[in-house]
């Protein structure tokens, strides 16, 4: 039930629209079979399967909007909930910022489901953890890991004859490799749209590696070092940035992209020129739903930053329309471009330098700059002369990105990531002058 | 079963925050039907405990739930939106074969529960296969029929949305007036109805109430290209929407009104509109060392993941490793009993019984009678948090009480209880403190917050700072982060206000556990003295 195809959606679509007696209406279809397993101290604790089915309707009245949702579907249920959200949309405040809702759109066809996530069976989901657990005991490391896979879709439609379809499928795994001596530890990550491709062993190598090579890591003097960030050390801080990539925010003066005066930074070029970012529904590494989740625009390939010159900002039908720029709708995955080079490759162009391999609880110090702090966590290396040398102590960093993306020797191939909710192409980065401003004690 | 669903909303600095939304979106006068009776619970539950005992189960507990949630968002003059949402049904977990097992249903009839019971027992039966070591559940003795509520004077969910919009105007339009550029204020209420049994013989009924009402005011100088914010300075309380009455009695006059009992929001509006413009031109700090006056309002967050995380059992135990993280306060450390986790003044203790808090209830979500315990005593490390099936890992013979799912859907697990600091005893007010030192910075209000996955290192910043110089505030500085490591933190503690200036502060979402559950906490504090700490400057150029 929790899967439905095209036309079964279409037809309770377009029936609870029929209910509609306001102005406008529109609903959303979505439906997903969500599986899991979790395993830590190389033992399974806890796994599960939630399916889910809602529809949720909104009813407007000039700005007056009401929003219902339910989770049956006869007849009687669809006019209840239609009624419902008219109800809701009657006595609500008027929302001077509603817009219109929007006509029929062109999405682009995204190839984002793979048959066998949808298949995949409590079975494969208990040797996905075995087979990682496994590895673990034959290193005599400690396994802690998390399996995540989904299928789902969704399906939207106005009054005014907007419909789409999307069906999509992931699964996210991730684990964290601990020696027993407590003195090492190392993570890893696969994220895909094809659970055929997921091998939970190999990623777990890459954990249990890291984990041993850890070990009995060196105090270094907190400063400015040279580092090479791994793609899950890079996304957290380029998330966070890219979060800020907002027309509205900008353009009231409150962003590191406000420009002084007033107005923003379209235009100016706020990077090293190697640095590209867009975002693309159709791209065949992280395929995405091709529209927006608030009002069902049409997305397609939108670029944010060329050759390190700002290009666009996300800006909403309504702040358009007051700041009389273009609408630029919110992306559903970020590709930034990068390198054709191995992290090996990086490291042994390295005279001196600090290797990366993740950051964690990273927070905004100040939005003004967009100065951000965090740490490294799970494999941090010296490297010297081409060559890792020894495990150094974690450090705190406190660093802007928009500094760090200025920095850039040399890039990456780029690697899919889970961040900030979405799937990323992110490349490792060789940067130059990394502030860390303290040591941390954690393993 | 349901699937977690979020909410996006803007929140501090330029990036959003994801709010947790459960169930389905209602109207507000829903939220007010009475639910289920009691007695048709317990019915229910016996069907649960039964049929679940039959299937082999050797214990069995069930969480029929009622989760309500209104949600009301505003930006200067305009409502963003308003939510309202409603989530019900069954959690049943059980033991069999030496093995949890959980199973979840909305299926509220006798044959739903039953089903998801016989579930719940195959699960367990399954996972047995993977288990290595039989749960051992610390014993409790059944209560029969109880019931318990938050002490609240007026349920928030029963004041018309209008009376709660026009409340948010007047607090946006007071910030506006007095210089503000912008500001979002919102609030967030949340009713659960939990009626728990379980095959001890407990049948435990409890409506449990809680209300947050944060804000943002921003001050922008389009001409320089600055901006400033200042949030709020109250905390999610466990009470009705009586806290938002903002009684002369509970303000605390300083360098800021700071509250009690109660929340004055729209003064506190008007103030956040002041300071956010005088952060325009306040001085930047110079790095350094200091001596940090800590009020309330900011220390609550500092001992949250400095002192509540670390000493959580399952991290400790290595449970969260993948997500969460680990501690440094491991077990070695608290069975030598010579930890000093902080100097002799300071004793951290951990409840949910403190009323207002957000974690008082009368029973957790196992059904242990909640009370209270020292973590930390005169300094030295003495006991963690646990719930019944971990209190034997520690060699003890009862559960804390520790036990919390955020959903009926969700499966219960060890969630951080209170976790407080207790009042100085000698009489102290934060004046006195503030007199008694000669170079140190008073923090006022949470800001960024950053700490690693063994809760060693962190760094912390605040809403307000003000320059102290031999016994006086000097004025406001801006730009100040403090960084430390736990244990030489706990251990520079100097001095601590008496119970006059004692506060709860907390947080509303405070995330753990994978699949993420969500679940609300409270920190008591007096204002607290910590000498000599390392001070940063945080202000930077993006050209």
């Amino acid at each position: 039930m929790a899967i439905l195809s095209r036309s079964e959606a279409k037809r309770i679509l377009d029936k609870v629209l029929k209910y509609s007696r306001a102005d406008e209406a529109s609903a959303q279809l979505a439906g997903s079979e969500t599986g899991n397993i979790r395993y830590a101290r190389n033992s399974v604790s806890t796994s599960g399967i939630v399916n889910d089915i809602e529809l949720a309707v909104e009813a407007r009245f000039g700005k007056k909007s009401g929003v219902a949702t339910i989770n049956e579907f006869s007849d009687a249920s669809l006019e209840k909930v239609m009624r419902r959200a008219e109800e809701l949309a009657k006595l609500s405040p008027e929302n001077p910022e509603a817009m219109p809702m929007l006509g029929p759109q062109k999405y682009v066809s995204v190839d984002g489901f793979a048959k066998s996530t949808a298949d995949i069976t409590p079975d494969q989901r208990a040797k996905a953890a075995a087979d990682s657990i496994i590895a673990a005991k034959e290193k005599k490391v400690v396994a802690a890991g998390y399996l995540e896979d989904e299928r789902s879709f969704a399906a939207v439609a106005t009054s005014k004859g907007l419909f789409g379809y999307h069906a999509s499928t992931s699964a996210n795994f991730t684990v964290t490799m601990r020696t027993e001596n407590g003195l090492g530890s190392g993570w890893a990550e696969s994220d895909v749209t094809d659970f055929g491709a997921m091998n939970t062993g190999n990623t777990s190598s890459v954990a249990i590696d890291k984990a041993v090579l850890s070990q009995e890591a060196r105090a270094l003097e907190p400063g400015k070092y040279t580092v090479i960030l791994e793609p899950n050390a890079v996304s957290g801080l380029v998330g966070y940035m890219m979060s800020g990539f907002d027309a509205r925010s900008a353009d009231e003066g409150r962003s590191f992209m406000s420009k002084k005066g007033g107005g923003n930074r379209t235009g100016e070029k706020m990077f090293d020129k190697r640095v590209n970012f867009y975002s693309d529904p159709t791209s065949l590494d992280v395929p995405a739903q091709p529209w927006t989740d608030d009002d069902f625009m049409q997305l397609g390939r939108i670029e944010w930053v060329k050759n390190g010159v700002v290009k666009n900002l996300a800006r909403s039908r309504y702040w358009a329309e007051q700041s009389k720029g273009e609408v630029v709708p919110e992306p559903n995955n970020l590709i930034m471009v990068g390198g054709d080079k191995s992290t090996e490759e990086l490291i042994k162009n390295t005279r001196r330098g600090i290797l990366v391999s993740r950051t964690w609880y990273i927070r905004m110090v100040d939005p003004q700059s967009m100065l951000l702090t965090g740490l490294t966590r799970d494999g941090t290396f010296y490297i010297e002369n081409g060559k890792i040398k020894y495990p150094v102590k974690n450090f705190r960093f406190n660093e802007s990105p928009v500094i760090m993306l200025n920095n850039i020797e040399d890039m990456g191939v780029p690697q899919r990531v889970g961040m900030w909710g979405m799937s990323a192409m992110i490349p490792a980065l060789k940067v130059r002058d990394f502030t860390f401003s303290s040591l941390s004690d954690a393993v | 079963m349901e699937r977690r669903k979020f909410l996006k909303i803007a929140g501090v600095g330029s990036s959003g925050i994801l709010l947790p939304l459960q169930g389905i979106q209602v109207s507000a006068d829903q939220l007010l039907n009475e639910g289920m009776h009691s007695s048709h619970k317990r019915h229910l539950a016996d069907v649960v405990l039964n049929t679940a005992r039959k299937a082999g189960a050797s214990y069995t507990d069930v969480r029929i739930g009622r989760y309500l949630n209104q949600f009301v968002m505003t930006r200067e003059t305009n409502v963003e939106d308003i939510v309202n949402t409603e989530s019900f049904g069954a959690g049943i977990r059980v033991i069999a074969n030496g093995t949890w097992g959980f199973a979840a249903t909305n299926d509220l009839t006798a044959d739903g529960v039953a089903l998801a019971a016989r579930q719940a027992v195959a699960v367990a039966k399954a996972n047995a296969k993977y288990q290595t070591e039989p749960v051992r559940l610390a014993p409790v003795k059944g209560v029969g029929e109880v019931s318990w509520q938050t002490p609240i004077k007026q349920n928030a969910l029963q004041v018309p949305i209008s009376e709660k919009v026009d409340f948010l105007m007047d607090v946006n339009n007071g910030a506006l007036k007095a210089g503000a550029s912008y500001i979002r204020s919102s609030l967030y209420l949340v009713n659960e109805q939990k009626y728990f049994a379980s095959s001890d013989g407990s049948y435990i009924d409890q409506d449990v109430h809680r209300l947050w009402a944060p804000m943002q005011v921003t001050a922008v100088d389009k001409q320089s290209g600055a901006f400033k914010t200042r949030n709020g300075l109250s905390d999610p309380v466990g009470r009705g929407y009586e806290y938002l009455a903002g009684h002369d009695k509970d303000k605390i006059p300083g360098q800021t009104t700071l509250y009690k009992a109660s929340y004055d929001m729209a003064e506190d509006a008007v103030l956040a509109a002041e300071q956010a413009q005088a952060k325009l031109s306040a001085k930047s700090i110079d790095p350094g060392k200091y001596d940090l006056v800590l009020e309330p309002s900011h220390l609550c967050l500092t001992i949250h993941e400095s002192v509540g995380h670390p000493l959580e059992l399952d991290r400790v135990l290595g449970y969260e490793a993948n997500y969460a993280g680990t501690s440094f306060a491991t077990l070695d450390k608290w069975r030598s009993g010579k930890f000093q986790y902080g100097s002799d003044k300071v004793t951290l203790f951990a409840d949910k019984v403190q009323p207002g808090s957000l974690g008082a209830v009368a029973y957790d979500d196992e059904g242990v009678k909640t009370k209270r315990w020292d973590l930390v005593k005169d300094g030295i490390l003495v006991n963690y948090q646990a719930t019944r099936d971990q209190a034997h890992m520690i060699d003890q013979k009862e559960s804390h009480g520790c036990s919390y799912g955020d959903s009926w859907s969700s499966v219960q697990f060890q969630r951080m209880p209170n976790v407080s600091l207790a009042p100085g005893e000698k009489k102290y007010s934060a004046k006195d403190m503030i007199r008694d030192v000669e170079k140190g910075i008073y923090i006022v209000g949470r800001g960024s917050y950053s700490i690693d996955q063994q809760r060693y290192n962190f760094q912390f910043g605040g809403q307000l700072f003000y320059e102290i110089k031999n016994g006086e505030i000097v004025g406001q500085v801006e730009d100040v982060a403090y960084q430390s490591n736990t244990q030489e933190f706990w251990n520079s503690c100097s001095a601590i206000c008496d119970s006059s200036d004692y506060r709860l502060g907390g947080t509303f979402f405070d995330g753990k556990g994978q699949p993420s559950q969500v679940s609300a906490v409270s920190h008591g504090c007096s204002t607290t003295r910590f000498d000599k700490i390392n001070v940063i400057n945080t202000k930077r150029k993006i050209s």
